[in-house]
């Protein structure tokens, strides 16, 4: 899947350009335009966006560590929640403001991550999966301790007010959220696309692929190992922080397993090991279960547990590896119409000697 | 001192439904090399079978055999139909296939018995045995069950052809399927004997923690730690490993830090276990040829 995006560069070169770049201006186009549309929705649509924009950024961070990172966490969403209760506890307990407290939850989480990432380093698949699935559980009943309850507000969790609207902008409370939270995604996506394709997601894959080759060439795996889970645990972290804002609550009983599943379920929709796939698998994780909700209220993790399955057999590389499949169909056939209209001129079949 | 031994008494009761839980997982993980992370939640599908036999009017025994018989069948065909075509996939499609099963089983039971707590009826007497204050009916009846399908097992892998067979292949599926033995058959074997197990534990432990859908979330997580301390590949040390994590929850649970932190015990656990020692009291430590 990462090989894909050599041969595509490769090939490219030969392909026809006018093509190619249509097509990324058009793409450019057509996702700034997607973003500026929920602006002119109602405030319950652009307040589900806004969510839409948050998973989108916590898939990214879970899918640099299972995806690109191949380790296995199923415990993503203690992460998430530790953002949120960080950035709650801030605005709440000492009047920090708010914007300042996203990089704080950043901060915690990566700490927070990398330390927990320092034993996964030694596990393979299967233990890190046992151990990030027992962080996931235990949140909820961390988060309602006692001891701690001055500063998170124990079963009650806390509520916050909306942000002020700054600068005298003409946007409503929902809408100014939704812009900060898609400027810290455009952010963290331009810098996890730019960050995998050069030397450091090299290293990532590398580790991935082949940990004896890579610590042969004199990678540190464990420090890479490590430092991914916590990079991973800051991205989910600052999306938890973001959504303590927009949804002005926290809770113990948010940040259940349910979230971590939901987090898996999106970035294997979405696709493993692809930046874009992020964007889809929050689409999904945000709209598909509450269509499945009107059903039953069993129906929601009823499709998840269906959709985790079916991915598995049926598109393995979620809707990003569809789409590059259809994207390279297109380009092959504009390269055969290409070639057809060139060659067909100069170069007559020569006749075979009898 | 009277409560310290109660509380001893208390988690060995608990401690027997984790050993039983986590023997199932160490039957999937030594056939399979793969954690059922569904593990509890095909429990909670028999469990929920076994309140419907006995509010349809079967008596509770022969709802119980019916019941184990029937989770036999289901891990077979989980296994057929799921879990074989992903067999040779990366360990990372496994997890997300178990996962999925999990979550599907569990919203299965939820839609169709809903989501209310249900009480779940013991076959045991209500008054604690021998006029003892330490240990009640129920919990005694537990730990004599457990310890009895334990010696049924002993004896089906230590004294029978099939049992042997199934080490075989436990051990060597390669070499086995040489000497003629049908392997993905004793893969599903394996895996019918861990529902029926899990079926007797979640039967077992309805009565305590009473019947809804989460109700083996926690259940599992100290059964995970019971397997991975007594060592993932060692049946041995899943019992042993579930008597210690269900004492050791109670100790914690009642004198040290309250029962409101006591899942984070299992935590703990097992992040020790996995960085101190991963290959658990009784496992193998595992060598990868490079």
């Amino acid at each position: 899947m990462v090989a894909g995006a050599f041969d595509r560069g490769i090939a490219g070169a030969q392909r026809d350009g006018v093509a190619r770049r249509a097509l990324s201006v058009a793409t450019v186009v057509a996702i700034v335009a997607a973003c500026a549309i929920p602006l002119w929705g109602s405030p319950y649509q652009v307040f589900q966006m806004t969510l839409v924009v948050i998973d989108a950024i916590a898939l990214l961070g879970l899918n640099l560590l299972t995806g690109y990172g191949g380790q296995i966490s199923l415990g993503h969403g203690a992460f998430f929640g530790v953002g949120a209760y960080t950035t709650a506890v801030l605005i709440h307990s000492w009047n920090v403001p708010y914007l300042l407290t996203l990089p704080c939850a950043g901060l915690v989480c990566l700490a927070l991550g990398f330390v927990f990432g320092l034993p996964a380093v030694r596990l393979d698949g299967l233990h890190l999966a046992l151990a990030t699935f027992a962080l996931g559980v235990v949140l909820p009943q961390v988060l309602k301790y006692k001891g701690i309850e001055a500063w998170t507000g124990g079963v009650q969790g806390i509520s916050l007010e909306k942000p002020a609207v700054p600068f005298g902008l003409p946007l409503s409370p929902d809408q100014w959220l939704y812009c900060v939270a898609l400027a810290v995604a455009a952010g963290l996506f331009a810098l996890a696309r730019n960050v995998m394709r050069g030397a450091t997601g090299r290293v990532i894959v590398g580790v991935r692929d082949s940990p004896v080759a890579a610590s042969s060439v004199g990678i540190d795996t464990a420090l890479t190992k490590a430092a991914t889970f916590g990079v991973s645990a800051m991205l989910t972290g600052i999306a938890g922080a973001l959504s303590a804002l927009v949804v002005q609550f926290v809770g113990p009983d948010s940040f259940t397993i349910f979230l971590s599943i939901s987090l898996l379920v999106g970035i294997v929709v979405g696709g493993l090991a692809s930046i874009s796939g992020a964007v889809f698998g929050a689409l999904f994780i945000q709209f598909v279960p509450n269509l499945a909700d009107d059903v039953s209220k069993a129906a929601p993790s009823a499709v998840y547990g269906v959709v985790l399955i079916v991915s598995v057999y049926l598109m393995p590389y979620g809707v990003s590896g569809l789409l590059r499949k259809a994207k390279a169909r297109a380009f092959a056939w504009i390269d055969a119409r290409h070639s057809r209209s060139v060659t067909s001129q100069p170069t007559k079949p020569t006749k075979q000697g009898s | 001192m009277e409560g310290l031994l109660h509380q001893v008494f208390a988690g060995l009761a608990n401690g027997a439904i984790y050993a039983s839980l986590a023997l199932a997982l160490v039957m999937i993980y030594r056939v399979t090399h793969f954690v059922n992370f569904a593990q509890g939640e095909l429990a909670l599908c028999s469990t929920y079978s076994a309140w419907a036999l006995i509010e349809a009017g079967a008596s509770y025994w022969v709802a119980f055999v019916v019941t184990v018989a029937l989770s036999f069948a289901m891990g077979v065909v989980i296994e057929r139909v799921v879990i074989r075509p992903a067999s040779r996939a990366p360990a990372l499609s496994v997890v997300i296939v178990f996962i999925g099963l999990m979550v599907a089983l569990n919203s299965v039971a939820g839609w169709i018995f809903g989501y209310s707590t249900l009480s779940f009826p013991s076959p045991f007497p209500a008054e604690p045995p021998f006029g003892n204050h330490y240990i009640g009916s129920h919990e005694l009846g537990v730990i004599a069950v457990t310890l009895g399908m334990l010696g049924l097992l002993y004896v089906f892998f230590r004294f029978t052809t099939l049992g042997l067979v199934l080490r075989a292949v436990a051990d060597n599926a390669e070499s086995s399927r040489l000497v003629g033995i049908r392997v993905e058959r004793m893969l599903g074997l394996g895996w019918g004997l861990a529902a029926a197990i899990g079926a007797v534990a979640g039967i077992m432990i309805a009565p305590i923690v009473f019947l809804d859908p989460s109700m083996m979330s926690g259940v599992m997580l100290y059964a995970f730690a019971a397997a991975l301390l007594g060592g993932i590949d060692s049946p041995i040390g899943a019992v042993v490993g579930g008597f210690i994590v269900g004492v050791l929850e109670n100790l914690m649970g009642a004198y040290v830090i309250g029962t409101e932190l006591k899942l984070t015990v299992a935590l703990v656990l097992i992040v020790v276990v996995l960085v101190v020692k991963p290959s658990g009291l009784f496992g193998q430590p595992v060598a990868a040829r490079v």
